[in-house]
């Protein structure tokens, strides 16, 4: 589960990892009231204006009008998801920007062309930088165990440094058993260069946000940029914070950090059904049982002409309700031209899901053609119910026969 | 022959009296599993034959800690059907009473407790398969676990997987071919896993009775370049790979909690090179597995190749095995 920049401070500030004074606006008044209230009266003379969405690239992304698709400028200067205002009138400013960001959208490297409507905005106050770092913590599958990373390379992706510079990120493992200790934070401290006041606060940062990430169960937990502020301090200037979502019934309280806005409505509506569903860009809608089998079988409508449209996995119980709410998820994606459902019947009776199948087309208006193949269990059952029905299947028992049919239809399209 | 299991492995159920533990517990006994005892805390004492609907072939004891269960039954193996947020404690509990190996099928435990479990292994004698998995079977022997029994069949070919149903697809394929199973693996789908592929494929390689090795990976982490790794070092026998997850878009999870490409890695093409680069033959079509196998195996020397009995030998490793993961582990670190 993604969480906002702002939501992910909050969380921090928790834990005592400093962060800088900042307000979330969801609307253009409410930034300028809250610019002025409680920024300009504080004497605060330098206003971080920031996007609040789940992708990144931020900093260096663009805002578009979301009808004209024209780059938005103002006051002769473009307007990106990262903003810093400052001079006379601020507070009017910080209304103009969030009146020019809210509403349309921002494209950037993450989010591709498309770009992504921006709802809220974090107004920050600026801070003088000495010198920007990196600090991450995340999962270490080979070992088994959480990584923690710093590096003297802030503000740019972490991603580039690990390609080109690899000897430039420090690694510190944190062992469960006797956990993250202090030694591991001076190492990455002095190894960063840090000496004095900076180096102290640095160690204490580091060791909180290892506890914040252990406590709330994040899956990711990266601070970039850290950085050393020209007075000394040791600061999270941004946060990306990221739950495991097999964690979450330890946080009921998570649900009210979720944004649904963030996500695709389609898949907001699986979710509600307890479906597993990723809506792709393809023609092909597929419905399978089991997640490994799902990843195959859209690789498999890709080897036969087609694409993927969606990943959905229905999972072990394929019953009526199941199968009909899927349909119609997959159905609502008007790039679908064929539907291949592909089940292997192991604990589940293919019989039962083929009678499945036929209630849940009583219910659903499907109107592109509709490749079966049901294996295992009963398979020749479910073949024979399928082909009486009165639905125009194309039925299939093996695999590579419904990848033939994929490519016969996709050809005739 | 097989691994890790066979027609004498006595089992120990941990959650047998919930609906899943009754369920498979009775498909274990019906496959002819020695299902001796189960475990259900509170509910000691009983002899449990099952529920309304579903019957047991014969009674099993339920004790109340796994420690119990062991000392009167002398189980060696567990498996594991509890909830997810009570599941790392029942790992556990098998590891603290030396149970030998541990089977977990719950999907859906915190990370943060599997990283507590994994540790605890580590300083362990016992083995854990899953969470998240289907389990071990050996055909016609022993089925720990949930899958379909009937579409297994002796024979010799080693099948591991981090998937599920994709695993039952791939052992069908087999079967319907004539190739029969050694053992079959289903490794689990987290990002933290007790046994990865190249554990199981170190037992494969020493197992006389696996003569090639069908390995099913798919995107996220990096276990099927270090299993490739392995396999261009120390394995003789041939090796047939397939990895879930071309049309992955990447930062998505799809549906196992590991199965995730983040910050351009764990594609699907870099493991399909890894693979390639290790000599092993990839399938490109999911429905073709069974087919390759098939090939690999036909173009096998009969006559001339190791005799059985043979690989063991010739796959005689100097060092010790752990020693090798970690070196492979450390310089895939570096």
């Amino acid at each position: 589960m993604k969480i906002h920049e702002y939501q992910a401070k909050e969380l921090l500030k928790r834990f005592d990892v400093p962060t800088l004074f900042g307000r979330v606006v969801f609307t253009p008044e409410e930034a300028g009231k809250i610019a002025y209230e409680d920024f300009v009266v504080k004497g605060i003379d330098t206003i971080v204006l920031k996007t609040q969405v789940h992708a990144g690239g931020r900093g260096k992304g663009y805002i578009f009008d979301k009808e004209s698709n024209i780059k938005i400028e103002l006051f002769g200067k473009e307007v990106r998801g990262v903003n810093i205002i400052k001079g006379d009138n601020l507070a009017d400013k910080v209304y103009q920007y969030s009146k020019a960001i809210l509403g349309n959208k921002l494209v950037t490297i993450q989010t591709g062309q498309a770009g992504t409507i921006v709802r809220r905005i974090l107004l920050e106050e600026g801070v003088s930088i000495a010198k920007e770092y990196y600090a991450g913590i995340v999962l270490d599958r080979q070992t088994g165990q959480n990584v923690v990373m710093a590096s003297t390379e802030g503000g740019v992706e972490i991603e580039k440094v690990a390609e080109e510079t690899p000897h430039l990120i420090l690694k510190e493992y944190i062992n469960p058993f006797p956990g993250f200790r202090e030694y591991q934070a001076r190492k990455l401290a002095f190894g960063l260069g840090l000496y004095g006041e900076p180096y102290k606060h640095f160690v204490r940062f580091i060791i909180n946000l290892v506890k914040a990430y252990e406590e709330l169960d994040c899956s990711l937990l990266e601070i970039n940029p850290l950085v050393l502020t020209t007075d000394g301090r040791i600061l999270a200037l941004d946060a990306k914070m990221n739950f495991d979502d097999n964690a979450l019934f330890r946080h009921p309280e998570y649900t009210e950090l979720r944004d649904i806005e963030e996500e695709s409505p389609l898949e907001v509506e699986a979710s509600k059904y307890d479906l597993n569903y990723i809506k792709l860009d393809g023609n092909v809608g597929c419905m399978v049982n089991g997640a490994g089998l799902a990843m195959a079988t859209m690789d498999l409508i890709q080897l036969s002409g087609g694409s993927p449209a969606n990943f959905l996995d229905v999972g072990g119980g394929a019953n009526v309700q199941r199968i009909a709410n899927a349909f119609r998820i997959m159905m609502s994606d008007p790039n679908v031209e064929a539907v291949l459902i592909n089940i292997f019947g192991g604990i589940v009776r293919c019989d039962k899901v083929a009678d499945g199948i036929i209630e849940a087309l009583k219910t659903v208006e499907v109107k592109v053609p509709i490749i079966v193949r049901l294996d295992g269990t009963n398979a020749e059952e479910a073949a024979k119910t399928l082909k009486n029905s009165g639905i125009k299947f194309k039925v299939a028992t093996t695999f590579s026969e419904a990848a033939r049919m994929v490519t016969e239809v996709v050809k005739q399209k | 022959m097989s691994i890790l299991v066979n027609r004498k492995t006595r089992v120990l159920v941990q959650g047998i009296t919930g609906s899943e533990g009754t369920f498979h517990t009775a498909q274990m006994i019906e496959y002819g599993t020695k299902v001796v005892a189960g475990v259900t805390p509170g509910k000691g004492g009983i002899n449990y034959e099952g529920k309304e609907n579903i019957k047991f072939k014969k009674p099993v004891p339920v004790f109340n800690t796994v420690e119990e269960a062991v000392r009167e039954t002398k189980a060696k193996a567990s498996v594991i059907f509890v909830p997810p947020n009570l599941a790392a404690d029942a790992i556990l509990e098998s590891i603290d009473a030396g149970i030998e190996l541990i089977v977990c099928i719950s999907e859906g435990i915190p990370t943060r407790d599997m990283i507590t479990v994994y540790e605890a292994l580590k300083r362990s004698k016992s083995r854990l398969i899953g969470p998240n998995c289907p389990g071990i079977i050996t055909p016609g022997e022993c089925k720990i676990g949930i899958m379909p029994g009937f579409i297994h069949r002796p024979g010799t070919i080693g099948v591991v997987s981090r998937s599920g149903t994709l695993t039952y697809e791939a052992v069908k394929q087999l079967t319907d071919l004539g190739l029969g199973q050694s053992t079959c693996i289903g490794i689990g789908g987290d990002p933290i896993i007790g046994s990865q592929f190249i554990d199981i494929i170190e037992l494969f390689n020493m197992d006389r009775g696996t003569e090639a090795i069908l390995m099913i990976g798919e995107i996220g982490g990096n276990a099927e370049e270090t299993a490739a790794e392995y396999i261009k070092k120390y394995v003789k026998k041939p090796v047939i790979g397939f990895i879930a997850g071309r049309t992955a878009p990447p930062g998505r999870r799809m549906g196992h909690a590991g199965a995730i490409i983040s910050g351009g890695k764990g594609t699907a093409e870099d493991k399909i090179k890894a693979l390639k680069d290790a000599g092993i033959y990839v399938v490109d079509s999911p429905a073709d597995i069974g087919l390759k196998v098939m090939e690999v195996i036909l173009k096998m020397p009969k006559k001339r190749g190791p005799k059985p009995g043979s690989a063991r030998r010739k796959s005689k490793l100097k060092k010790n095995p752990k020693e090798i993961i970690k070196e492979i582990e450390d310089s895939i670190k570096k």
